[in-house]
């Protein structure tokens, strides 16, 4: 994440934080996505929300499937509600967005647009 | 922000091709150009809100208004009563979805704030939480064991000091209004603002006198 070159200044808000907002870049457009989403009134907090609880509660219980268990990480939770949230309101379909991700992470490395 | 791009979209930022289709870097650009594409969501506004919680939505917001209750009897009883109605005349962004109750320390009484479920906090007020108030730990621990989990964080209370924790909500958020330090006698309330900390309105921490003590 980019650091604000005012920060440290005496123009810099005192926010006091102690930590920047966001420590990735994707955590920071998932958090607008979802705050756009809500502006946009396609679905509410409280809907938002019940899906956030939900993925919070799943990446707290240990799975057994034989793969290592995921650290815990509170912005994944957040992509993981944001996810169900789309799809609950039929905003995107499952499969549309998993051939995005595909052809994505086929792209070859260093590839821009 | 250091991004060539106006409209801060994560290009040039990533080496594309190094994530897999589940990583999360991949999913959230996957979502993204899909909901832009269809119209559901706009680019220049998530620049907007991203830009806005990170330098200008902050616990600066939450210090003027302890501030201006320290200051301010009438001001500070209307807080305790009804901060919904104090912060929308102070026309604090963002307050109309949150229904905010703020909570006062006074002598024998310590509040501490927690979101048991997820992650629920004043976001008008404090900016968006900290790590640590996301993790499983504090949220668990801080209803068992409140007064072990404020000590770690460096708060230690009075044994006769009610604890009191507030489990925040989708309808309820809540604010500490801390005590306000000695020696502080006819400041400013720019100058009281500037003593109060993102933690002592979460409550796990005191706002400490200029004395230091």
């Amino acid at each position: 994440m980019s650091i604000d070159l005012l920060e440290g200044t005496p123009a810099a808000p005192p926010r006091d934080n102690g930590e920047l907002v966001f420590s990735e870049p994707w955590q920071a457009r998932a958090f607008g996505l979802a705050a756009d989403l809500v502006e946009g009134d396609h679905f509410t907090w409280d809907e938002f929300r019940e899906h956030l609880i939900e993925a919070i509660a799943a990446a707290g219980t240990p799975v057994d499937d034989g793969e290592a268990p995921e650290p815990w990480d509170y912005y994944r939770c957040w992509l993981t509600a944001l996810e169900c949230a789309v799809g609950d309101r039929g905003l995107l379909g499952g499969e549309a967005v998993a051939d995005r991700a595909a052809t994505y992470a086929s792209r070859p490395a260093g590839h821009d647009h | 922000m250091h991004d060539d791009h106006g409209h801060g979209h994560h290009h040039g930022e990533h080496d594309h091709g190094r994530h897999a289709a589940s990583s999360p870097e991949v999913r959230v650009e996957a979502l993204e150009d899909l909901l832009v594409e269809r119209g559901l969501a706009d680019r220049e506004r998530i620049d907007a809100t991203i830009q806005r919680f990170e330098h200008d939505i902050g616990p600066m917001i939450g210090a003027r208004l302890v501030a201006e209750a320290w200051a301010d009897a009438g001001l500070r009883r209307r807080l305790l009563t009804d901060a919904d109605a104090v912060v929308a005349d102070m026309d604090i962004r963002g307050a109309e979805i949150e229904h905010i109750e703020v909570k006062a320390n006074e002598p024998g009484v310590h509040n501490v704030v927690v979101c048991t479920l997820c992650s629920c906090y004043p976001w008008a007020l404090l900016g968006l939480p900290p790590n640590w108030y996301k993790s499983p730990e504090y949220r668990a621990r801080v209803v068992r064991e409140p007064r072990v989990v404020l000590a770690e964080m460096g708060l230690d209370l009075e044994a006769d000091t009610e604890l009191r924790v507030w489990d925040s909500s989708s309808e309820t958020r809540f604010l500490v209004l801390p005590e306000r330090p000695a020696g502080t006698e006819g400041w400013s309330v720019e100058r009281l603002a500037e003593l109060v900390t993102r933690d002592s309105m979460i409550g796990v921490a005191r706002v400490t006198d200029p004395g230091g003590r």
